[in-house]
């Protein structure tokens, strides 16, 4: 099946597996190694990416449904102003020991944001309730989130 | 290599499907773990995909004489920002997966899995959603309980595809939900009970109880809801062991991974007892 979509605003034209998975995808075909495999059954949110702006498990996404679609991985995200806004909070607040989990989660915060720019911390912890980290801790990760905000007010 | 479809409309699915049984995919959050076959491995299908979750004619949600209208493809996180969608029902769907889940899963797609644990199912039941299946040349309107013949098990025809979900338009003025599970987040349904009443001045003028996960469907039974109906609000406590006794019956659950029979059947009968009890403090 030829698809088009567009990856980190670039578009990209190919001939995939329409049942192949767009993590497999993204991180085999397309060198978007941000992109991890934990659990591979939607549970852990190591694989989430934005689609249209939005997160999604790219675990359990077919590569036929992104057709025409804006795909953002951490390798495009990470030119923003809202990254480093993201990233210079987590690192404040210590929420990164092993990163296996980060870059899911800062797709994660940024989808959250984009929906609600100003969360409570109870919305921050429904909103990363898709997310698992086993070495951090969530209230670092929850306090990197509060810091990014309280610095990128007016980004989002 | 899986042949797949990527139709352009809804007519020119249908088309597809009077000709050649598919598997109809929408956001694929069931179907691909359950046909995953490891790392950078196809999941495995054996009939022809079809992608259906792109199409805007089954995203729609709309109210009108008959009902709210909620389309096949609607994922979980629009029915929860939807202002047309009952307070109840959504929080039910906030209780689901997590966000990014939410933002792929699609209504259809849980009562099609027609696993005893789809946590919309207990509302459809409860409120009698009609289900709607077109095929090229007809339309059949079903209950959902109808609908669902057993676990992973629907009546729906290889050319018809489920284009909608109707609903009442109706907010009950008592709304109740316990879902049990093993954690707040992310969590699959251990036990889970939904109770809806109307309580007017001290009177029950209408009342629906559905559980979820304790049987091989959902649970729920309008004949012993009608006992309760018309009922003041103080009698039902008393009545509270011999309706519980009456869903015992009811309550068949096994154990799983998730679960034992025996926690089930215990906690749900409580729950009921607790929705009753927040009924007759009106």
């Amino acid at each position: 099946m030829i698809i088009e979509f567009t990856l980190n605003n670039e578009k990209v034209k190919m001939d995939v597996e329409p049942t192949m998975r767009v993590l497999d995808l993204l991180r085999n075909d397309l060198g978007m190694s941000s992109v991890k495999e934990g659990c591979g059954e939607g549970e852990c949110g190591a694989c989430v990416i934005l689609v249209d702006g939005r997160a999604m498990n790219s675990c359990m996404l077919p590569a036929g449904a992104i057709v025409n679609r804006s795909i953002v991985t951490l390798e495009g995200f990470k030119h923003t102003e809202q990254f480093k806004v993201i990233e210079a909070g987590l690192l404040k607040a210590g929420s990164v020991q092993c990163g296996f989990c980060t870059p899911g989660f800062v797709m994660a915060i940024e989808s959250l944001l984009n929906q609600n720019p100003d969360p409570t911390d109870e919305e921050i912890k429904e909103g990363l309730s898709g997310n698992l980290c086993r070495c951090t801790g969530y209230n670092m990760i929850i306090k990197g989130v509060r810091l990014a905000i309280e610095k990128g007010a007016g980004l989002w | 290599m899986v042949k797949a479809y990527r139709p352009n409309t809804l007519t020119e699915a249908l088309e597809i499907l009077s000709t050649e049984k598919c598997t109809i995919m929408a956001g694929g959050t069931d179907l691909m773990v359950q046909r995953a076959r490891g790392s950078a491995v196809l999941p495995g299908f054996d009939r022809p995909l079809m992608f259906v979750g792109h199409l805007k004619e089954l995203q729609k949600i709309y109210q009108d004489e008959e009902g709210i209208h909620i389309g096949a493809a609607a994922i979980l996180t629009d029915m929860m920002e939807h202002e047309l969608i009952p307070g109840i029902f959504k929080e039910m769907i906030g209780q689901m997966a997590s966000p990014p889940t939410r933002n792929m899963a699609t209504i259809a797609g849980n009562i099609c899995n027609a696993s005893p644990a789809g946590d919309t199912l207990p509302y459809l039941y409860a409120v009698n959603a009609q289900i709607v299946l077109q095929s090229t040349d007809q339309k059949r309107i079903i209950a959902t309980r109808d609908f669902i013949i057993s676990p992973k098990k629907t009546c729906i025809k290889p050319d018809e595809i489920l284009v909608k979900i109707i609903i009442p338009a109706k907010e009950y003025s008592n709304n109740y939900y316990r879902k049990l599970g093993q954690r707040k987040g992310m969590s699959l349904t251990k036990v889970s009970l939904l109770g809806m009443a109307d309580v007017v001045d001290g009177n029950i003028l209408d009342l629906h109880i559905a559980l979820g996960s304790v049987a091989a469907s959902i649970v729920h039974s309008p004949k012993i809801e009608k006992s309760m109906i018309s009922k003041k609000a103080g009698e039902i406590k008393e009545m509270a062991e011999e309706i519980v006794k009456q869903y015992a019956d009811l309550i068949r659950p096994i154990d799983d991974a998730r679960s034992t029979a025996i926690y089930r059947k215990k906690a749900s009968l409580r729950l009921i007892k607790d929705f009753m009890e927040n009924i007759s403090q009106e």
